[in-house]
């Protein structure tokens, strides 16, 4: 019996089956049963993702008026009615330069979205330029033995999101190489568990602002002799350690709980210890394992920003410090966008994770 | 010589006052070529004494025997059919027997290897369901799997613990029936491990009652003289297999109301004030 492979049955194993009951709503597929878990399933989503703009919007105005207010109330004490009354009319007008700094609306979170993206279009054509202009100089410099120039412009929004995703990929695949190997030795040895167990019942609570100070003196000494920038190796090394712990104590404890008739097996039909842990320890620990490094991932997605903005590092957690530091108008909105632009890859990767576990597991029940 | 041979084996776990012993005095010993099936309830440590003879346990006291030569590991000689059927979920069917294989014969091609595999899948009847994997089987076909995999390694001997415990009446049948076939052809030395009477009765040269444990020790041997092949429904119209199930039966019965009497043995409970807890938490 041959399965084929349909839009539906791809979306439901990513774990995104609305999709598929928005489809069949346009394809007119939908039958009378599947109202109510229509309703509930797109129009309750909807619903409350409108409701939530709107408490938004409301709280963001009365957040804007509580401010504003503050800043006339302020110039009348300071300067008199005249410099009130001129702020009161400059604030009405919507002049950017006397506007009340505080929440963001909905909308201006939107209009800041759209100017980043702009920026970006921008920032791509200039360096789109800038390689056209230089090809034939840098082909030359190759040839000379010289190091090619690169673009040193200012990164644009869509260029950090790729860098930090960079950044927590690199640290997810240390913390893979170093968690689950370590795990499987620990799960699988009584006495390097207990030579470990200090160690990790330690470190595992240590904050990621803590774990990037330690791995800043470590590496800055190693690297004291290149004059490349080490910030990327000390984010993405500090993301590594912050996140790995959860792979570690996951695959120490599937190792280690293997179900016993599985060993019966193994002794049965005599399997060397290799054989044994590839063949029989590791799959059946397989869906601790990727719980795991689910969790990892979206710690290490969490820990990012604040490794990224101590590391001064580009990526996202540096544009919303730099946005912090800024101060200009439209900041406090480009923070809001880049929380969203966080959230969003945050669960894309947790879905990804999903996805992958899902395919190399044995056990098809729908994990969560 | 005996083929299998268990002298005086005692099996306790635990220690100190947390002692219990499983089974004591156990003495047993099996001819090549025989079916012996040993008949016990549940819990009288049917499945210890089965670990110890395919050497996943070892006896506190006492020895095991195989063709002389102490038990001291599994081995490949000795096949095991599980009571959970304890196939990889990871694997098909065709897999899992196929790593079964692999271990047994390490120098025989990947060809000559899949070949075998191909012959005990088809054995068992579950050529179609090859590449599917055990939690696509109904219980018969795990058990026939695994039924497959053991016999698959060609052992000298096949241990079976309550290979059929879990499925219902009629694959039941049909399976006994299929490794009957498989042992009559080329006479396997054969050990069951069961519960039913009427099954032992069925397969068996010889049933051994195991007295229940604690100190589950093996009872007086029952011979089965009734020709093979035997018919099902004819068995039950022979005189042979009445007397000697009612035999049997019987036996097992006076072991539960003698286990019966002894658990009517009042427990007076301490005479106790339950304690007071007001003004503790004040």
């Amino acid at each position: 019996m041959k399965q084929s492979i349909t839009l539906g049955k791809v979306t439901k194993f990513m774990g995104l089956g609305f999709l598929g009951t928005i489809k069949d709503l346009f394809t007119g597929k939908l039958e009378k049963e599947d109202l109510i878990s229509f309703l509930r399933k797109v129009v309750v989503p909807f619903a409350s993702i409108l409701l939530f703009i709107g408490l938004w919007h409301m709280g963001s105005q009365s957040l804007y008026n509580i401010e504003a207010e503050f800043k006339i109330e302020k110039a009348l004490e300071d300067q008199g009615p005249a410099a009130a009354e001129a702020l009161r009319a400059c604030i009405a007008s919507g002049e950017s330069g006397c506007q009340p700094n505080t929440l963001p609306s909905p909308s201006q979170v939107w209009a800041s979205y759209q100017s980043l993206l702009r920026d970006h279009n921008i920032i791509s054509a200039d360096k789109a330029a800038f390689i056209e202009k230089t090809a034939v100089l840098n082909e030359k410099r190759i040839a000379e033995g010289k190091d090619p120039i690169t673009y040193t412009g200012r990164p644009s929004f869509v260029d950090q999101i790729f860098r930090s995703l960079k950044t927590v990929f690199a640290g997810f695949l240390l913390a893979l190489l170093i968690a689950v190997p370590l795990g499987i030795f620990i799960g699988l040895s009584p006495t390097l568990k207990s030579a470990f167990n200090w160690f990790i019942q330690i470190f595992k609570p240590v904050s990621p602002v803590v774990w990037y100070l330690l791995v800043f003196m470590i590496v800055k000494t190693l690297l004291i002799d290149s004059n490349e920038d080490s910030s990327f190796t000390i984010s993405f090394i500090s993301v590594g350690l912050c996140s790995m712990w959860a792979t570690l104590v996951n695959t120490a404890m599937g190792v280690s709980s293997v179900d016993k008739d599985y060993i019966n097996v193994a002794k049965v039909l005599k399997l060397g210890p290799f054989q044994k842990i590839f063949k029989v320890v590791l799959p059946s620990s397989l869906p601790l394992i990727f719980t795991g490094l689910k969790i990892t991932l979206s710690v290490a997605w969490m820990v990012l920003i604040a490794i990224e903005l101590l590391a001064q590092s580009p990526g996202l957690g540096l544009f919303v410090w730099e946005e912090f530091q800024n101060g200009a108008n439209d900041s406090n909105a480009k923070i809001i966008v880049a929380m969203f632009v966080i959230g969003i890859i945050g669960f894309l990767l947790d879905r990804l994770m999903l996805t992958i576990q899902n395919w190399v597991s044995f056990d098809k029940t729908d994990a969560i | 010589m005996a083929y299998l041979e268990l002298n005086n084996i005692y099996k306790t776990y635990g220690q100190g006052e947390h002692e219990t012993e499983v089974l004591s005095n156990i003495n047993l010993s099996i001819e090549e070529g025989e079916f012996v099936a040993i008949v016990g309830f549940t819990g009288s440590g049917k499945t210890t004494l089965v670990n110890l003879i395919n050497g996943l346990i070892e006896p506190t006291k006492g020895e095991v025997l195989f063709k002389g030569q102490p038990v001291q590991g599994t081995s490949h000689e000795r096949g095991v059919i599980f009571q959970n059927y304890s196939l990889l979920p990871w694997l098909t069917v065709g897999q899992n027997v196929y790593m079964a294989v692999k271990e047994a014969f390490p120098k025989k091609s990947k060809k000559e290897l899949n070949e075998i595999v191909a012959n005990y899948v088809e054995m068992v009847s579950l050529t179609p369901a090859i590449n599917k994997r055990p939690n696509e089987l109904s219980g018969g076909m795990r058990q026939r799997v695994a039924v497959a995999r053991a016999l698959a390694m060609k052992p000298e001997m096949i241990i079976m613990d309550e290979p059929l415990g879990a499925l219902d009446a009629l694959t039941r049948g049909n399976l006994q029936d299929e490794i009957l076939n498989i042992w009559g052809k080329d006479k396997r030395t054969a050990l069951l491990i069961t519960n039913d009477v009427d099954e032992g009765i069925y397969m068996a040269d010889r049933i051994i009652p195991l007295r229940p444990g604690p100190n589950a020790t093996l009872g007086p041997e029952f011979k089965i003289d009734i020709e093979r092949p035997r018919d099902k429904t004819e068995l039950n119209d022979n005189a042979n297999f009445k007397e000697t199930r009612n035999a049997i039966i019987e036996y097992l019965m006076d072991i539960g109301n003698e286990r019966k009497s002894e658990a009517q043995e009042a427990f007076v409970l301490p005479e106790l004030e339950p304690k007071s807890f007001v003004g503790r938490f004040k």
